[in-house]
């Protein structure tokens, strides 16, 4: 019987992989260059930290993998993470609360069960949290920090659509629906439902006019909300704090030349949200979102400290990246062959010396190593002889010392390439 | 095209087999006390039924071992809400079974809101043989902090003291005066469905079957005025308060135990009034003073003690042994071997299967293309066998007793307990390996302090079974 991969899980290849490294370079180097530091949370958490009040939805609730450990017979489980956020504000409450600011990123997985297997299980994001602050301005600086790292990723067509927790809880209540049924649309549009408000009716007749539209709306500009605020002043004031934070948010944006979308009935994400909502798409794909969480914290018994912060999916990042930004340093890469034991000593410290100067440097094992590389160095006798060949023009170079052939190839492959010899910062 | 039915024992027997018996089956052997499990109708040349727990029904027609099975919608939902997709056609209502599951507490006048407080304050326990409804329930209601522990039986017993809430099935229509405990939820109204596979559903002609059921449920005699009494019981007043300083809690095993285990206590000199019960009493005063009882399921007793809701408890060697191996570090340890109800714990397989003994199962299932089956009510032991004699891509199939039935259709190897290997040989089976024996003994948690009143104590209930145990 064949071993299979288990269902609704990936295998990420070496293509996929350099992939991966690339969006995880340019998040982590943006990340730093703003000022933020990395953290890593456990895999394994207890289940409470997740069903605490106001954290998931009990549709995710329902889905996370959740067992006892092996010292678990008081009965509580353990879960592997279902949400990259949670942890971290965990973090946060155990160990840094007494720091004010925090400025935090992190790369993880997360698990949730998925029906078909089709998708994956597992999936990967990247994602910032920004702690202890709640003004419009930190709001912007998210989002303009996720569309930098976007930008930097080369993506096309990359939209932003906001929304806002507040605005939409608050007209869940208007429209006079009981706690449970508010606490089930909230849910089934931040599930990601686009049809939750839609079958919805007031009440009262006499706000249909107003609140229906509202929620089916959408606009690009703060002029827009300051019309929903307009028609909504007299009816409806318990909106105005809401519209007005809004309003603040989307001004810095324009300020700045940022182009968004206001979808006040989208919302993906999750119920801990309070304030802006955000959704980053590219094409028809989200690829990723956030928002302010004023609530999480408390709700954890970590003190009124507000937060907010987002997510970028890696697994749908992945198939957008353009294979042109994906540089791979083949360039620059070195085969080295020994073909006598006398020489293979001579071959290592060759080997090392090419690595320190930044080449790729790998042994002919002579079992049909790939053709991709740019150098082929023979290594034969004692004291050794050297033939360097290119394969680029096919020329074949003797060299007497270790110092000729580095000479050699930095000579001929110039400076055009440099870039590719320096790691990846961070 | 044969067609395969799985029929439930226990509390559905009776109406099931009237029922069967007005659609003029001929499923002769079909009765309380049958003692093979595969049947065979004589009016349908190609209808075949096997008996099973109510609760294995659904699983197994989910995973299409049969294409069709009569069971609670209990057990319908208790699975579903795990394993949504599970290929599950509920085919039609058959009216009799009825009753509801009820979440309750153990104290007067708790509500939700009450509940939720708590859970944000510590950790709310529910107890249940409905595990998966249970967790589902806590979720739906938000409660942020909570611990759900499966038992086998016995729920009832466990509020207020061992656990908050009990998710519990009444057919009295939610009547609980005169019990300790409040209706907190009502989280389930079931009775008896007809089930279906998907696939054979989408794919078979089960019309003639099905259409004989469901025209002679019809027929049935009405449910009314033949209500089933209700397993909670009265109130009793007998068990101390679990915060008194000192106080043992003592649990006794329900079921066929019972009787030795009340000769072996009379002989020490403890009198356990009520027990066994005739009215199902789960709460015996005893002649200690200091000293509490419960009688709750064997099989739940190691968890039990393990979590501190119990500092002894009589159970099976076996069920201590299948705790440890799900939680090597569990503070429950064997304090006393009682010497009674002595079993053997067995792999078996069937008599076709080529194997003798255990070391030639790796060759059988390396011939294979499946996972290899394994059933039992004992879980981790079945999970550990299979590993320390790498039995390959291997699936533990929990069961809820009748575990022989399983053979050779629905699993290839058992591990179960036997005195005599009489039922073994039975059901045409065969013993390839012994794993160990396993009496009645008398468990406690190690982190009960020696020397403290509690410890005293119950150093001293260890010293009189001890000499009741020798003098035998």
């Amino acid at each position: 019987m064949r071993v299979q991969r288990c269902k609704g899980t990936r295998d990420l290849s070496p293509d996929e992989m350099a992939r991966f490294r690339l969006i995880e370079a340019v998040f982590r180097d943006r990340c730093l260059r703003w000022g933020y530091q990395e953290v890593r949370t456990p895999t394994i958490e207890y289940l409470h930290l997740f069903t605490s009040a106001g954290t998931l939805t009990p549709s995710m609730l329902g889905r996370v993998y959740s067992f006892l450990d092996w010292d678990g017979w008081s009965g509580e489980r353990v879960v592997l993470r279902p949400d990259g956020t949670i942890p971290i504000a965990r973090l946060y409450i155990d160990t840094m609360a007494d720091k004010g600011l925090a400025r935090l990123f992190y790369v993880t997985n997360t698990f949730i069960f998925e029906e078909t297997g089709k998708k994956t299980r597992e999936r990967w994001q990247c994602g910032t949290e920004l702690i202890g602050v709640n003004t419009p301005a930190s709001d912007a600086e998210l989002i303009l920090l996720a569309l930098e790292i976007l930008n930097n990723l080369k993506l096309k067509n990359v939209t932003l659509r906001l929304s806002h927790a507040g605005l939409i809880k608050a007209l869940l209540e208007r429209l006079g629906l009981s706690l449970e049924e508010q606490a089930r649309v909230f849910d089934r549009i931040l599930d990601g439902d686009a049809r939750a408000l839609a079958g919805l009716r007031t009440e009262k007749p006499e706000l249909d006019g107003i609140l229906l539209p509202l929620l089916g709306l959408k606009g690009h500009s703060a002029g827009f909300l300051k019309n929903l605020k307009a028609i909504s002043a007299r009816s409806l004031p318990e909106f105005e704090p809401y519209l007005n934070n809004f309003i603040d948010v989307v001004g810095i944006l324009e300020n700045l030349g940022c182009k968004y979308q206001i979808d006040i009935a989208s919302g993906a994400g999750f119920e801990y949200y309070t304030g802006i909502i955000f959704q980053l798409y590219s094409g028809r794909e989200k690829i990723g979102g956030g928002g302010r969480y004023d609530a999480l914290v408390p709700a954890m018994g970590g003190g009124d400290i507000p937060a907010s912060g987002f997510a970028l999916y890696i697994d749908r990042l992945m198939n957008s990246i353009e294979p042109e930004i994906l540089r791979k340093p083949g360039g620059q890469s070195v085969l080295v062959r020994s073909e006598d034991d006398e020489s293979i000593k001579e071959a290592f410290s060759v080997a090392s010396r090419l690595r320190d100067a930044g080449y790729t440097v790998a042994f002919d094992l002579g079992n049909g190593e790939p053709a991709d590389r740019r150098w082929l160095l023979d290594i034969r006798g004692k004291p050794p002889k050297y033939l360097l060949r290119d394969t680029v023009d096919s020329s074949q170079t003797e060299a007497q010392t270790p110092d000729e052939i580095l000479t050699i190839i930095e000579e001929k492959s110039g400076h055009q390439d440099s870039l590719t010899k320096r790691s990846p910062s961070g | 095209m044969d067609i395969k039915i799985a029929l439930p024992k226990g509390r559905l027997l009776d109406k099931t087999a009237s029922l069967l018996q007005v659609a003029g089956w001929g499923m002769d052997g079909y009765h309380e006390q049958a003692r093979l499990y595969n049947l065979k109708s004589g009016t349908y040349p190609n209808l075949s039924a096997k008996i099973f727990h109510e609760r294995d029904i659904p699983i197994q027609v989910a995973i299409g071992n049969y294409d069709l099975g009569i069971c609670g919608r209990d057990w319908i939902e208790e699975l579903l809400v795990k394993f949504p997709s599970s290929a599950v056609v509920k085919v039609s209502d058959l009216g009799y079974g009825v009753g509801s599951l009820y979440m309750v507490a153990g104290l007067a006048d708790i509500g939700m809101s009450a509940l939720r407080r708590k859970a944000a304050r510590g950790t709310v326990r529910i107890v249940s043989e409905y595990a998966n409804l249970a967790e589902s329930f806590a979720l739906k209601e938000r409660l942020s902090r909570f611990s759900v522990f499966p038992v086998w039986g016995g729920a009832e017993a466990y509020p207020p003291e061992d656990a908050d809430l009990a998710l519990i099935s009444s057919r009295n229509d939610g009547e609980f005066t005169g019990m300790r405990m409040t209706p907190v939820a009502r989280v389930l109204d079931f009775s008896a469905y007809l089930i279906a596979n998907r696939n054979s559903w989408d794919t078979k002609n089960l019309d003639r079957v099905v259409t004989s059921i469901c025209e002679s449920c019809v027929r049935l005699p009405s449910e009314e005025g033949v209500q089933e009494e209700l397993e909670i019981q009265p109130e009793v007043t007998r068990t101390g308060k679990g915060a008194e300083d000192g106080l043992i809690r003592l649990a006794l095993p329900d079921g066929h135990q019972q009787a030795p285990m009340l000769q072996l206590l009379e002989k020490a000199g403890i009198k356990i009034e009520d027990y066994p019960s005739p009215t199902g009493n789960r709460r015996p005063g005893i002649n200690i003073k200091g000293v509490a009882v419960k009688v709750i399921r064997p099989q739940d007793m190691p968890l039990q003690v393990a979590n501190g809701n119990f500092d002894l408890a009589i159970t099976g060697r076996d069920w201590l042994i299948d705790h440890r191996y799900q939680f090597p570090s569990s503070p429950v340890r064997e304090l006393l071997d009682l010497k009674s109800g002595r079993v053997r714990i067995v792999a078996v397989v069937s008599q076709e299967l080529p194997v003798d003994a255990a070391a030639d199962l790796s060759k059988v299932i390396g011939e294979r293309t499946t996972p290899f089956r394994v059933a039992s009510e004992y879980v981790n032991i079945a999970d550990r066998y299979a590993r320390d004699n790498h039995l390959g891509r291997y699936r533990v199939i929990p069961t809820w007793g009748a575990t022989e039935a399983f053979l050779p259709d629905d699993a290839d190897l058992l591990i179960e307990n036997t005195e005599t290997g009489g039922t073994i040989a039975r059901h045409n089976l065969k013993i390839i390996d012994t794993l160990f024996e396993s009496t009645a003994c008398l468990i406690g948690n190690s982190r009960i302090r020696t020397g403290s009143t509690k410890g005293e104590k119950a150093r001293y209930i260890v010293e009189i079974l001890r000499a009741a145990v020798e003098d035998t």
